[in-house]
């Protein structure tokens, strides 16, 4: 919250800027860094990791949206109040996911072949 | 709706151009709509989590078809449009930079070049379903690829040229168009979005004082980035 009443406008001068300007710097260096970590995924996946291939995938997209989200979204400067909001709908789809595996996981070896 | 477009405020005094009535101030408007907007993604994200579900179930019990069909992705033209869709991003979260800054021609800018952007996303992804289209790599039973000229007679069916696949090949293709598919549409609406507040804009209706509505695009259309970043290597870059 530094200086967001910069340019002070003739309107309604009780009521402050209600959000925080992030800097064109601070946004290039997070287009500059989702470049480079775009470029390691895609290095990653030349690299036969095993099992690891998939989690250093999901790994690198997840800092990928954190940053996408911290810094484009603003979830870094707003109120928490917002990234409680969208943290839920990741906690929800997390349950979704995980409780639809365990149970595909539990049943797919009685399956018939060609079932 | 908002009223009296043209002027900024009526008075020193006066109620704010864009303050609706039935909020006490901008900031409580403003906070009112970018929580509504959050709640909209957090449907969008449960949305989409179904699509990543049925992925992850087909995936976990059948991994031969992700790593059989994946070869048949362009992964040069996913990764550009994965740059394109990043650049497009950074091009509207530095028009809400602008709009907060009262840099009504850098904002206007700025969303032309996002549009500009998701025009390119769009007609690479044009040129990936035609080609899909083309070689018959489609949905389910809609699967039939046609045999590549050089791999002996061009039949309709995959026997004996194209190396033999596993069994069930078009459920990834099925997962793969419903969800690129579903992501276009979402930049698509992000683009009709975009036209409105540039309209917007080009009318003097944002500046410091009020941009509530380029900050909730912005939002939406990061949330349709963000997606993205997980298609691309889930669809793409399979080991």
């Amino acid at each position: 919250m530094n200086d967001h009443p910069a340019s002070s406008t003739p309107s309604n001068p009780s009521e402050p800027a209600p959000a925080h300007v992030v800097s064109v710097r601070v946004l290039v260096t997070v287009f500059v860094a989702l470049m480079g970590l775009t470029a390691l995924t895609l290095l990653a996946a030349q690299v036969d990791l095993g099992q690891a291939n998939l989690l250093a995938a999901l790994g690198i997209a997840t800092v990928k949206a954190a940053l996408v989200a911290l810094y484009f979204m603003h979830l870094r400067y707003d109120h928490p109040f917002y990234a409680l909001v969208f943290v839920t709908a990741l906690l929800f789809v997390a349950l979704f996911l995980s409780l639809t595996l365990l149970d595909t996981i539990q049943y797919q070896p009685d399956m018939l072949p060609g079932g | 709706m908002m009223d009296d477009p043209g002027s900024q405020a009526s008075g020193q005094q006066a109620h704010p151009a864009f303050l609706a009535h039935h909020f006490q101030s901008t900031a409580q408007q403003f906070h009112a709509g970018k929580l509504g907007m959050w709640i909209f993604l957090v449907t969008e994200i449960l949305l989409f989590g179904g699509l990543f579900c049925a992925y992850a179930v087909y995936r976990a019990n059948h991994p031969e078809i992700f790593v059989y069909a994946h070869r048949y992705l362009d992964k040069t033209l996913g990764a550009v449009n994965t740059a394109v869709l990043i650049l497009s991003s950074l091009t509207m979260a530095w028009g809400v930079h602008c709009a907060q800054r009262d840099q009504r021609r850098g904002l206007i800018l700025c969303l032309g070049l996002t549009l500009l952007c998701a025009s390119v996303f769009l007609g690479i992804k044009y040129v990936e379903y035609r080609h899909k289209w083309k070689e018959g790599l489609l949905w389910a039973s809609r699967y039939r690829p046609v045999a590549e000229a050089g791999h002996g007679a061009g039949g309709q069916e995959p026997t004996g040229t194209v190396p033999e696949g596993p069994r069930n090949v078009g459920i990834f293709f099925s997962i793969y168009f419903l969800m690129t598919g579903l992501h276009a549409v979402h930049v698509l609406a992000g683009m009709g979005a975009i036209t409105w507040v540039m309209a917007r804009a080009a009318r003097r209706h944002f500046g410091s004082h009020y941009f509530g509505p380029v900050d909730y695009v912005g939002l939406y259309w990061h949330l349709v980035d963000m997606i993205w970043i997980y298609l691309f290597p889930l669809l793409y870059l399979i080991h």
